[in-house]
């Protein structure tokens, strides 16, 4: 039997990874006051409905550009996309070049003119100009559901980052780091969130760029860097042994040369268009920090300045992606594997796949740096946070609040209105939080919130501004039938008609006594055995042919019980926690696989035998296939694809239903659609501030990033 | 009555990197010759957090002075 120890320590289960000396908290404890104390002083320029949802327009280009970027910039970001490298390789990186730069291009150059001479107060404001009332609604009240998801989703994040390093408890983290926000955007609008999400853009980079500089010294230049990426990949991901882990492009020929499962299709037309235009086309707390910069010309510069910058954020995000693969070891030399939040090793014996930036930090950064790294994790917490909540204010006091409850109150009734959503949307997001542990990362939570609204969205915005036959009927339908198809897909990839059982689990309860049989190392588990105590069994079996599921409780009687190690070919994990060692009585926990587990006479077994037909957590893959055309997608090439078709319905609905709807007559259309707009004469301007060049030259240099790292 | 004008964003910047680049600073110097911790972090006998620290005083210190409330620039 090939035997595989997991984990094997014995320490207490709470202890952190990282104490804080003072000079870390001091740090900490400073950027809090420092938020706040912008908020209280901004809040007095924010007197009017302008100055609290639009911050009054007039941020230059480089805000709006920082801005922009560093709403984007949360601990989603910086965590998750870490995460999405280490599971995915170099593939992670496509969401900073072709899953993010283009999009930011085309709002720079085609999309902006038309948001910002409408002078619309947001994206669904303008699907009320373009399309009327009814699109407005639906799509005022889906945005504004999912910036209260996302905003749980950060917030997640966040508390488990701040447990998983310091040990703090997750509600306190939340709660502070969300009054916090609620204070400071309370107080001074978009203007405040604007102000603070400048100062974390720069507290980010300068918190974190430290890792990827170290690591790549320390695993001995960018070459050795990826040999040990690709060597060590084999045994962190064996599912997927044969991809390669290096490259952008190379590796998408077929389905089965990369760790994600898809091939260039999906990635150019499902991450490329459908995800990607959607979001930095449509998600309005993108595209509202640049709308409200003091000039068109200012607004498109600064989209041009966020392409840049966003270029630029696998330094810190996919390269410690790739260091976790790279230069992550256990102590005793052998390389660490970390696991998906549904696995059942995750967090008892194993850290998870979101655990790889922390962990790092820990292995690089002492005591003042590490204070500036927790510190620039919180502020993208903060600012995603904030970029949420300053979007959901707006939006539902605009879009849902005046034209469907209250239409003829005062400018300073929706500005207190304005505030106390802020609050409100503080409030609703803490939560959604925990609806996070469903999914095996946290981006694809994300991710499968985009393809729900934020796709269709982009859909009927885009066919409103550049087809003026394009009717309000359809507009309507195109995005309704969109969002709905996305949610059935969604339903349709985790349902198992014939049932689904999760893998056998063999969960050893706290305190249960047990003697370890061991080979050679002190860590080489043989054979479990529980002495007494209580055994949970998840569609576990006894030993022997033929047996049968236990399928209940009971007490071991007079004989040992063997369970089975082994069963359909898939070894059974053995997980314990907290458990006491038989020969000297010391607390002990670990994790191993397919080693035999003999149940003494007294001990309890509690038994459960789980079949379901519908599982959020996995995927079918027998519907996967249908979707996303292999059966070995992983979950993100199943939303990548997932949104291209979600984007398909939501053109081919548009368009059939405006074949036999009535438009809109050209008059009501004008500065909203292509062709009946005129970009206002700004006056002469020098040749470096046209944004149309400096797009030219950003493309060039994407074109430039994806040749170099094929 | 017309509010103050704003103090440009850059010089809160300014103002929270020089606080942070000489706390680290600080710190570098103590926990590496005065104080060492038990546990080391990679790479600590190059004293980062020293370079680091005064990297943070310079760029915090520029923006401070450039923007100062007072100086006539733009945001």
């Amino acid at each position: 039997m090939n035997h595989l120890p997991l984990l094997a320590v014995a320490e207490p289960a709470e202890k952190s990874l990282l104490t804080l000396a003072p000079v870390d908290l001091v740090i900490i404890v400073l950027y809090f006051a420092f938020c706040l104390g912008i908020g209280f002083y901004l809040k007095r320029y924010a007197t009017t409905g302008e100055d609290f949802f639009m911050a009054g327009r007039k941020m230059t280009a480089w805000i709006a550009g920082l801005s922009f970027i560093s709403a984007n910039l949360s601990s989603l970001e910086t965590m998750g996309w870490s995460a999405m490298a280490y599971q995915y390789g170099m593939l992670g990186a496509h969401a900073y070049l072709i899953g993010a730069i283009p999009a930011i291009l085309f709002l720079a150059v085609v999309m902006m003119p038309f948001y910002y001479i409408c002078k619309t107060h947001s994206v669904p404001g303008y699907l009320k100009l373009r399309y009327g009332e009814g699109p407005r609604a639906l799509a005022g009240i889906s945005f504004t559901f999912m910036t209260v998801m996302v905003s749980g989703a950060s917030m997640f994040a966040m508390a488990k980052i701040l447990h998983l390093l310091l040990g703090w408890d997750m509600n306190i983290s939340i709660w502070v780091s969300s009054i916090t926000v609620a204070i400071y955007v309370a107080a001074g609008g978009l203007l405040s969130a604007v102000f603070n999400e400048v100062l974390q853009f720069f507290l980010i980079w300068l918190g974190s760029l430290l890792i990827p500089i170290l690591g790549i010294i320390h695993a001995g230049g960018w070459h050795k860097m990826m040999a040990s990426v690709q060597k060590n990949a084999a045994i962190i991901h064996p599912t997927v042994q044969n991809a390669d882990f290096t490259s952008l492009w190379r590796n998408l020929g077929s389905f089965d040369t990369n760790p994600m499962g898809i091939d260039w299709f999906g990635m150019v037309f499902g991450l490329g268009l459908a995800v990607s235009f959607g979001y930095w086309c449509t998600d309005f707390l993108q595209v509202q920090r640049v709308m409200v910069a003091k000039s068109l010309r200012s607004a498109q510069n600064g989209t041009v300045i966020g392409a840049v910058l966003k270029m630029l954020v696998p330094l810190i995000v996919t390269i410690p992606g790739l260091l976790g693969l790279a230069v992550l070891l256990n102590g005793d030399g052998s390389v660490m594997v970390l696991v998906p939040e549904s696995d059942p090793r995750a967090n008892i014996t194993h850290h998870t796949f979101n655990d790889v930036l922390p962990l790092l930090m820990g292995q690089y950064l002492g005591p003042g740096l590490l204070g500036l790294g927790v510190t620039a994790m919180i502020a993208g917490f903060m600012s995603g946070m904030a970029g949420n909540v300053t979007a959901f204010s707006t939006v539902w006091t605009y879009d849902v609040y005046r034209p469907l409850l209250n239409k003829n109150a005062d400018d300073h009734h929706y500005l207190t209105m304005g505030r106390w959503c802020s609050v409100l949307g503080v409030i609703i997001s803490i939560g959604t939080a925990y609806a996070l542990f469903y999914f095996s990362n946290i981006l694809e939570f994300l991710q499968v919130l985009v393809f729900f609204f934020i796709v269709p969205l982009f859909g009927t915005v885009i066919l409103g501004m550049l087809w003026k036959r394009a009717t309000p009927a359809a507009g309507f339908w195109g995005f309704f039938c969109a969002s709905s198809f996305s949610i059935a897909m969604w339903i349709f990839v985790h349902t198992f008609p014939a049932g689904y059982m999760p893998p056998p689990k063999i969960t050893l309860g706290e305190n249960a006594v047990v003697t370890l049989e061991r080979l050679g190392t002190a860590e080489n588990i043989t054979r479990v055995v529980v002495e007494s105590g209580t055994v949970s069994l998840l569609n576990a079996r006894a030993a022997g042919a033929g047996s049968d599921l236990i399928a209940e409780s009971q007490t071991v009687k007079s004989a040992p019980l063997d369970l089975a190690a082994t069963y359909a070919n898939q070894k059974v994990p053995v997980l314990a926690p907290s458990v006491v060692l038989a020969d000297n009585k010391t607390p002990f926990k670990f994790g191993v696989e397919g080693v035999p587990v003999v149940l003494k006479p007294g001990v309890q077994i509690a038994a459960t035998v789980v079949s379901r037909k519908f599982v959020p957590a996995v995927f079918n893959p027998d519907h996967v296939k249908l979707v996303a055309r292999s059966a070995k997608a992983k979950p993100m090439a199943v939303n990548m694809y997932s949104a291209w078709w979600s984007f398909v319905v939501c053109i081919s609905v548009t368009v059939l239903v405006s074949l036999f709807t009535r438009p809109k007559p050209e008059a009501e259309l004008k500065n909203l659609v292509m062709g009946l707009t005129e970009i206002p004469d700004e006056g002469p301007s020098p040749w470096y501030d046209s944004p149309k060049l400096w797009a030219v030259v950003v493309a060039v240099a994407l074109v430039a990033v994806n040749i170099m790292f094929w | 009555m017309e509010p103050k004008k704003q103090i440009p964003i850059w010089f809160f910047i300014g103002i929270l990197l020089a606080v942070y680049g000489v706390l680290i600073f600080a710190s570098g110097i103590y926990y590496g010759w005065i104080s060492p911790p038990i546990h080391k972090v990679v790479f600590a006998d190059k004293h980062v957090d020293v370079w680091w620290g005064l990297l943070l005083v310079l760029i915090g210190g520029f923006y401070v002075l450039r923007f100062r409330p007072g100086k006539t620039v733009g945001q």
